[in-house]
C-alpha cells in the first residue's frame, strides 16, 4: 500500500485544503477511503487525492534561499509608503 | 434551454461557483476564455511601459520598486493563464491568439510612458483602475478566476500606493516637477477611464456576462466608483484632473464627468494607437527569443520519460 495525501474543498469557490492521510492500494481506493476517512459530516463537496511521494516540497533546512530575501524588500508591503490620512484607505 | 443549462444557471444564481470539472454551457467556457486571458494578456503586455523605466529610475530605491512591481505583474499573467488553462485551452494557443490578434488586452498599454511621472500615473490610476474592476472579480462565478483575483487583489496594493507616491513626491518638488506631474496625469487621466469599456448600453458582451456572473458590476458603475475616489486624491496632492465638466452631484452623490472620447478608444483598440504595433512586436520577438528554452524544457522532458528517475 501506499501513502496518499488528501484535499478538501469544503465549499465551491474554495481552494482545496490539505485535510490528512492514508494508506489505499491505488488512486481510486484512495478516493474512496478519503471519502469514508475525511468526509463522514459533509465537510466538503470535493476530494483530491495525491501520492504522497509524488509531493514535491521545500526543507525547512532550504529556508534561507526561498525566504530570506524578501526581508530587505520591505518596499514590497502596502504599508511601506506613507500617504496623507485622507487618502491611506488606498 | 437544456436541463443542464437550467441547473447551470440555477447554481450560478444561488452564487455557487463552477469548477473546472463541472458541466459548463460552452459559450460560458468561450466567454472565460476570452475574457480571462485578455486578462492574462494585459498583465504581461503592461510591463513594457513600466519595463521601460527601470534603468532610468531616479534612485536605487525607485528601482527595486519598479522591478518589485514589474515582477509581480509577470506572476499575475501566470495565475490568470493557469486559470485559462483549467478551461481546455493551451498556453500556446493563448499566446497564439494574442500575436494573431485575435485576443486583446487593455488599450491602456498602448500609451508610451514618456516620463518619469509617468510611472507615478500608472501605478496610481491604471492599476487603481485594474483594481477597482478586480475588487469585483473576485466575485466572479468561476472559481479558479475568482481565487486568481482574491490573490492578486492583495499584491496590487502596493502597485497603487507606490504610484500614489510618486505623484506625490513630485508634487513636492520644483516647478517643473510638479508640472511633469500634472502633464502625466493630463495625458494617462482619460485612457484610464476608457479601461473600464464601453458605456453599458453599448457593451456587446455584458448582458450575458452578467447573467451569468463572470461580470459582477457594470462598466459604468466601475468607472464611476474609480473616478469618484480619484478626485479626492487628485486634490490631496494638489493636481487636477483634466476635466472641466467633473463635478459633484449632489442627488446622485456622484461626481458627473465630461465626455469620453470613445472614438479615440475605438482607434486604439483596432490597432492604431501610439504604441499598438511597438507592444506586440516586442511580444513576438521576446517569445521568439525564448524558443530555446522551452525546447529546452522539451528536451528534458523527453530524456526523463526514457528514463525515469522513480518507479511508477
Ligand atoms: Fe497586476
Ligand atoms: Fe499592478
Amino acid at each position: 500500500m501506499k501513502l496518499y495525501e488528501v484535499f478538501i474543498r469544503s465549499r465551491r469557490g474554495l481552494d482545496h485544503k490539505h485535510t490528512g492521510s492514508l494508506l489505499a492500494d491505488s488512486p481510486e481506493q484512495a478516493l474512496e477511503y478519503a471519502r469514508d476517512i475525511y468526509t463522514r459530516r459533509s465537510e466538503g463537496v470535493s476530494i483530491w487525492v495525491v501520492s504522497s511521494a509524488d509531493i514535491i516540497a521545500s526543507q525547512e533546512t532550504d529556508c534561507e534561499s526561498f525566504y530570506d530575501p524578501h526581508d530587505d524588500k520591505p518596499y514590497r508591503h502596502a504599508a511601506h509608503y506613507q500617504l496623507p490620512d485622507e487618502v491611506n484607505s488606498m | 434551454m437544456s436541463e443542464e443549462e437550467i441547473l447551470f444557471q440555477q447554481r450560478i444564481d444561488a452564487e455557487l461557483k463552477v469548477e473546472p470539472k463541472d458541466w459548463m454551457p460552452e459559450k460560458y467556457r468561450q466567454n472565460l476564455i476570452r475574457q480571462i486571458s485578455q486578462h492574462a494578456h494585459s498583465e504581461v503586455i503592461g510591463m513594457q511601459p513600466e519595463g521601460n523605466w527601470i534603468t532610468r529610475a531616479p534612485t536605487l530605491h525607485r528601482k527595486s520598486i519598479l522591478l518589485a512591481k514589474i515582477q509581480d505583474e509577470g506572476g499575475h499573467g501566470l495565475y490568470l493563464y493557469s486559470a485559462a488553462e483549467t478551461l481546455g485551452i493551451s498556453r500556446e494557443e493563448l499566446v497564439q491568439a494574442l500575436h494573431s490578434g485575435a485576443a486583446k488586452y487593455a488599450s491602456i498599454f498602448n500609451y508610451p510612458a514618456l516620463t518619469w511621472a509617468d510611472m507615478g500615473a500608472i501605478g496610481w490610476l491604471v492599476d487603481g483602475a485594474a483594481i477597482v474592476n478586480q475588487i469585483s472579480l473576485q466575485r466572479t462565478s468561476y472559481g479558479p478566476y475568482a481565487r486568481s483575483m482574491v490573490r492578486i487583489c492583495k499584491e496590487e496594493s502596493f502597485h497603487q500606493r507606490q504610484g500614489y507616491h510618486i505623484m506625490m513626491v513630485l508634487m513636492q518638488g520644483s516647478q517643473e516637477q510638479q508640472a511633469m506631474a500634472q502633464d502625466a496625469l493630463d495625458r494617462f487621466w482619460w485612457p484610464s477611464l476608457m479601461m473600464f469599456g464601453p458605456h453599458d448600453a453599448e457593451s456587446a458582451n455584458s448582458t450575458q456576462s452578467m447573467k451569468w456572473k463572470i461580470k459582477r458590476k457594470s462598466n459604468d458603475e466601475l468607472r464611476q466608483k474609480f473616478i469618484d475616489q480619484s478626485v479626492k486624491q487628485a486634490e490631496v496632492i494638489g493636481l487636477k484632473i483634466p476635466d472641466p465638466a467633473l463635478k459633484w452631484n449632489k442627488a446622485r452623490e456622484h461626481y458627473d464627468f465630461g465626455k469620453i472620447d470613445w472614438d479615440e478608444f475605438a482607434r486604439v483598440i483596432k490597432g492604431d494607437g501610439p504604441c499598438n504595433r511597438q507592444r506586440l512586436q516586442h511580444h513576438i520577438r521576446t517569445h521568439n527569443e525564448g524558443a530555446w528554452v522551452r525546447d529546452a524544457v522539451a528536451a528534458y522532458e523527453a530524456k526523463h520519460k526514457k528514463q525515469p528517475t522513480r518507479a511508477a
